[in-house]
């Protein structure tokens, strides 16, 4: 059966009561998705570091363990950074939740297979690696209930959501690496973010 | 007497302020590691590879925290590509790297990678500090916390072999 959710709607629906959620994008489509539900400070997409999005949503979750925090990838980025998944569940933060955007293809490069096109199946790796919550999704119904795991459920919660292949128009966030961090630490911090901490 | 090296480095990093240690062990990081884990205001975060400690230590700082990062000198080679973001965005960044290849190396599997360790960080923006002797590392950490916290800089602490001083299988086994 060929998927029929579309990845800017699925992203859209995620992000469209996001209140104070700190938002993380993996490298290429899905920093795209988060840009075309409406660009915001409080979201740090990453145009490099292929693999890494998972584990800076790790990092942002046991530095905020008051905030929730959402990491959004593509299945070429995640596979990348399979061991993440490992890592994270040793640390099992309770506000970290990892959706992977899986549209079984490198969509930057040309739409080649991915490995999820052959069956890999990420949510199982993540339940096996100690998250809370892990499932595969496919219906629209399910992602409601995404929503609020995203919003609400005690984690770390992992969810892949089976999309179309489709071109989507280029919607950029900023490049610039300095002021994506700049902007999102004083969104997050306020004043304090251009204050070093103070030392012991 | 040898100055106890691990333990000044571990009252530097708790005098900065660090919150989170990603490390992959090392025979020649052990008894730090071990330090930062009793340490209840320290997260001593293990990772698979030590890519994943950028990640790491950027979503930190993204969340307003300090990060440090425990490595041997071969983990430096999985690190190349996603030193670009560090770079990009001035992420701060402390890593305290052990080295392997050097002067009583007992494996040569170990050599080419130690020998371009300090190459491939200086190509990466990442300045180095060389602690060729005990009573060096502490202070080499110290002004590397300082100027990545201060000046949103890339620093590794290079701790040479001698310094940590393991010749054998055997000695590392019985670590």
């Amino acid at each position: 059966m060929k998927p029929s959710l579309r990845r800017r709607n699925v992203v859209k629906k995620m992000l469209s009561n996001r209140n104070d959620l700190l938002v993380v994008a993996g490298l290429g489509s899905t920093s795209w998705d988060i840009t075309a539900a409406g660009d915001s400070p409080l979201s740090f997409p990453i145009w490099g570091a292929m693999g890494q999005a998972a584990m800076i949503g790790l990092g942002l979750a046991l530095a905020r363990p008051e905030r929730r925090v959402l990491v959004v990838t593509g299945d070429g980025e995640m596979l990348m950074g399979l061991g993440s998944l490992a890592t994270i569940g040793v640390q099992r933060p309770a506000n970290l939740t990892v959706v992977v955007i899986d549209n079984e293809r490198y969509g930057e490069t040309g739409m080649q297979a991915t490995h999820t096109a052959r069956g890999v199946d990420l949510a199982a790796v993540a339940k096996a690696c100690g998250f809370r919550n892990s499932q595969i999704i496919s219906s629209g119904k399910k992602i409601s209930q995404l929503v609020k795991i995203i919003q609400q459920t005690a984690g770390p919660n992992f969810a892949q959501v089976k999309v179309k292949v489709e071109q989507v128009p280029l919607v950029l966030p900023p490049k610039d690496g300095v002021l994506l961090k700049a902007r999102f630490r004083r969104a997050l911090l306020g004043d304090s973010a251009d204050v070093l901490p103070q030392e012991v | 007497m040898q100055p106890d090296w691990p333990a000044e480095v571990h009252r530097e990093l708790a005098a900065a302020g660090v919150r989170l240690v990603g490390y992959v062990p090392d025979a020649g990081h052990k008894r730090l590691i071990e330090l930062c884990q009793a340490d209840a205001a320290m997260r001593a975060v293990v990772l698979t590879t030590e890519e994943e400690g950028i990640g790491l230590a950027a979503g930190a700082w993204l969340g307003g925290e300090k990060a440090a990062l425990l490595m041997q000198s071969s983990g430096v080679g999985n690190l190349i590509n996603v030193l670009g973001m560090v770079k990009v965005c001035r992420f701060p960044l402390v890593m305290i790297v052990t080295m392997r290849g050097e002067q009583g190396e007992f494996n040569p599997w170990q050599v080419p990678m130690g020998e371009a360790t300090a190459r491939v960080l200086q190509t990466m923006g990442v300045a180095v500090r060389q602690a060729g002797e005990a009573q060096a590392v502490a202070a080499h950490v110290r002004a590397a916390l300082a100027r990545a916290y201060e000046a949103q800089g890339a620093e590794a602490v290079l701790v040479a072999q001698r310094v940590v001083g393991i010749k054998s299988f055997q000695e590392q086994a019985n670590q």
